[in-house]
């Protein structure tokens, strides 16, 4: 016992750095860069205020006069404006770091949501079965029936045109938040009922039952931490969703208005002027959408090959 | 008066083809502190009948008839916040795979606190100081480390005795153990079972043993069931059916034991197997695989008898009891 006692307790982090995770992780370079580029992203958009040169929500920083300068490595730039500036004289880089927060912002507000509403449903559903689980499963499936984006474009119109647009464009984050994360919860759902029926005959939940704990402790405490690596890999590819939906919604004209760009609105608004010469308008903030949604994606691959039983057995 | 009373316990099961009986008019009473042990083949209905009694059985399985009286409460209409008041609290149970009795994702600790503090007003270092001193009583060594472990951390047999821990945290008055050692190995299987007799009689804990190893049922029970095709057919005190089984099915069984037979010899097994629960014929049954087999138990279920210092369900254990000793010797 003395020899075991004497050697110090590893560290969490080294532990993190030893187990089969962080080992799949180093050895995998793909998600080595991914989780580079992820994170480089992540932290750019979280110090927008501090990074960039411009507060592109600040009318007084604005000249019209600025408008469309290309970006530096091209003749006639600026060199204030790095990746030159957009129809209205916004510095671009500022506002896309900018853009990138609202993106990811509300990629995960409206991710977290929808596995609020799909992990307690598909829960209830898995766990408590019988009719109960064929009408949840069966609102599933009418849900999934419409396409997301039909019915983010018919709500978003709606709501448009019931609060009119100036009150629309102040809240329209919350809105898309919201629709994007409730018409896409049944994803969850049908993933956590089908862990939980694998989960609920294994002998520890009859244990569980046994020692007299309730259907809730039960549900909460003992299955869905024993469900929690589907929910890790479709969340990746949920966020990746919820951002492109997003900027597709904004792009339509239905997402965060032109003073409060998103990505989204950012391509859509360079999108007027790309025939006119002023291609990085679109194309800049484009690359970034598409690498943050690559990244994301690719880092879901893979969770979902590492958590994946059946690909490590022996 | 009796700890546990159960009185012609019938559960059936809904099935798509009417209902299937799997536990047929079972009566049984233990008194405080009283070791039983139910034994039989698989299927004879040992488990069902420990899920009864935890009330814990889930559909299609539903108790069709009968009382199980525990502390003279019935609590086969007890709503289920009040029977979840009881189990583990003052009724508890073991199961056979400690391997996956536990949750693989929660610490030894964090498990232990949990029972705890669902059936106590604790806080955490009250539950883990009772915890820590549980472990002791069940001889684990280090326990506050074993506290911070999680289950596959440890070997079966350390498992099964965080198991009966977990069972004793809460002191009940009666532990259902249903085949703990048969996912263990011979040696751990002996220390297991030598455990659980000496916190049951230290503490005056009534266990119902769920077992088909008789050698098992010889050691650690003071009275004895043997069980058939959802029927009880032979009650008595162990020692008794051990040495001197009345019915032609533990006649069976004890003469199946390797130990009755010289090496090199088969085994004396029993021809046939158990009846489907769909197909249970209608008179006694064990009829179609029983050597003594009349009209009568054809045509007619056996009623149990008193026979011999024990209760036995055999229309035929008068005329039988006598010659198939002899047939014994022979």
């Amino acid at each position: 016992m003395s020899i075991l006692n004497t050697i110090p307790e590893p560290s969490r982090w080294s532990r993190i750095k030893k187990s089969k995770i962080g080992y799949s992780f180093r050895s995998n370079p793909v998600a080595v860069v991914s989780m580079c580029i992820f994170v480089c992203i992540t932290i750019m958009a979280l110090l927008a205020p501090l990074i960039a040169p411009f507060d592109p929500y600040d009318p007084a920083q604005i000249d019209i006069m600025n408008s469309e300068y290309p970006p530096v490595w091209i003749d006639g730039a600026d060199p204030q404006f790095l990746f030159g500036t957009d129809d209205q004289g916004r510095d671009l880089w500022s506002t896309i770091l900018y853009g990138t927060r609202l993106s990811l912002m509300i990629g995960l507000c409206a991710v977290t949501l929808q596995a609020v509403i799909g992990i307690s449903i598909g829960l209830i559903s898995g766990y408590v079965g019988g009719r109960l689980d064929s009408l949840l499963m069966r609102l599933a499936d009418i849900q999934l029936s419409f396409s997301t984006l039909m019915v983010a474009i018919i709500f978003l119109a709606v709501a448009q045109a019931m609060f009119g647009s100036e009150l629309f464009s102040r809240y329209a984050i919350y809105f898309l938040i919201a629709v994007i994360g409730v018409s896409e919860w049944p994803q969850y759902a049908r993933t956590v009922r089908a862990t939980v029926l694998a989960e609920k005959k294994k002998e520890y939940v009859d244990s569980a039952r046994v020692l007299g704990f309730g259907p809730l402790r039960i549900m909460v405490r003992h299955i869905l931490p024993n469900s929690l690596s589907p929910i890790f890999v479709i969340s990746t590819v949920q966020v990746a969703n919820a951002i492109i939906s997003e900027a597709s919604l904004s792009f339509l004209g239905l997402g965060m208005p032109p003073s409060q760009p998103s990505l989204g609105s950012l391509i859509s608004s360079g999108f007027d002027y790309i025939f006119s010469g002023s291609w990085w308008i679109t194309a800049i903030p484009g690359v970034v959408l598409v690498v943050l949604v690559l990244v994301i994606n690719l880092l879901g691959d893979w969770l979902r090959d590492v958590l994946n039983p059946k690909l490590h057995k022996g | 008066m009796s700890l546990l009373s159960v009185r012609d316990l019938t559960v059936k099961f809904a099935m798509r083809d009417g209902n299937v009986t799997a536990l047929n008019q079972v009566s049984f009473d233990l008194a405080r502190g009283e070791r039983l042990g139910i034994v039989g083949e698989s299927g004879a209905g040992k488990s069902i009948t420990g899920f009864s009694l935890m009330n814990l059985l889930s559909s299609p399985g539903y108790i069709a008839d009968g009382t199980i009286q525990f502390q003279g409460q019935d609590i086969v209409n007890l709503p289920d916040a009040k029977m979840r008041n009881i189990r583990g609290n003052r009724m508890a149970m073991i199961f056979q795979d400690p391997m996956v009795t536990l949750n693989p994702v929660l610490t030894i600790g964090q498990q232990m606190v949990e029972t705890l503090k669902a059936h106590r007003r604790l806080s955490k270092a009250e539950a883990e100081q009772i915890a820590i001193m549980k472990l002791r009583q069940v001889y684990i060594p280090s326990p506050e480390e074993r506290l911070m472990q999680y289950p596959h951390e440890l070997s079966g047999g350390m498992r099964q005795r965080i198991v009966i821990a977990i069972v004793l945290l809460l002191d009940p008055e009666l532990i259902i153990a249903d085949e703990p050692t048969t996912a263990l190995d011979v040696t751990i299987q002996a220390d297991i079972m030598e455990l659980l007799l000496e916190l049951c009689q230290s503490a005056k804990v009534g266990l119902i043993l769920i077992t088909h190893d008789l050698g098992v049922v010889s050691q650690m029970t003071d009275r004895t069931l043997v069980m058939y095709a959802g029927r009880i057919i032979e009650a008595g005190s162990t020692r008794e059916i051990i040495n001197d089984p009345q019915h032609p099915y533990t006649q069976g069984l004890i003469n199946a034991l390797p130990q009755q037979t010289a090496p090199g010899q088969r085994l004396k097994q029993i021809p046939g197997s158990m009846p489907s629960l769909t197909a249970v014929p209608k008179g006694c049954p064990f009829e179609p695989r029983c050597a003594f087999a009349t009209d009568v138990c054809r045509s007619t279920p056996p009623e149990i008898v008193r026979h011999a210092h024990v209760e036995v369900a055999c229309h035929e254990v008068n005329r039988l009891h006598a010659p198939q000793q002899e047939g014994q010797s022979a």
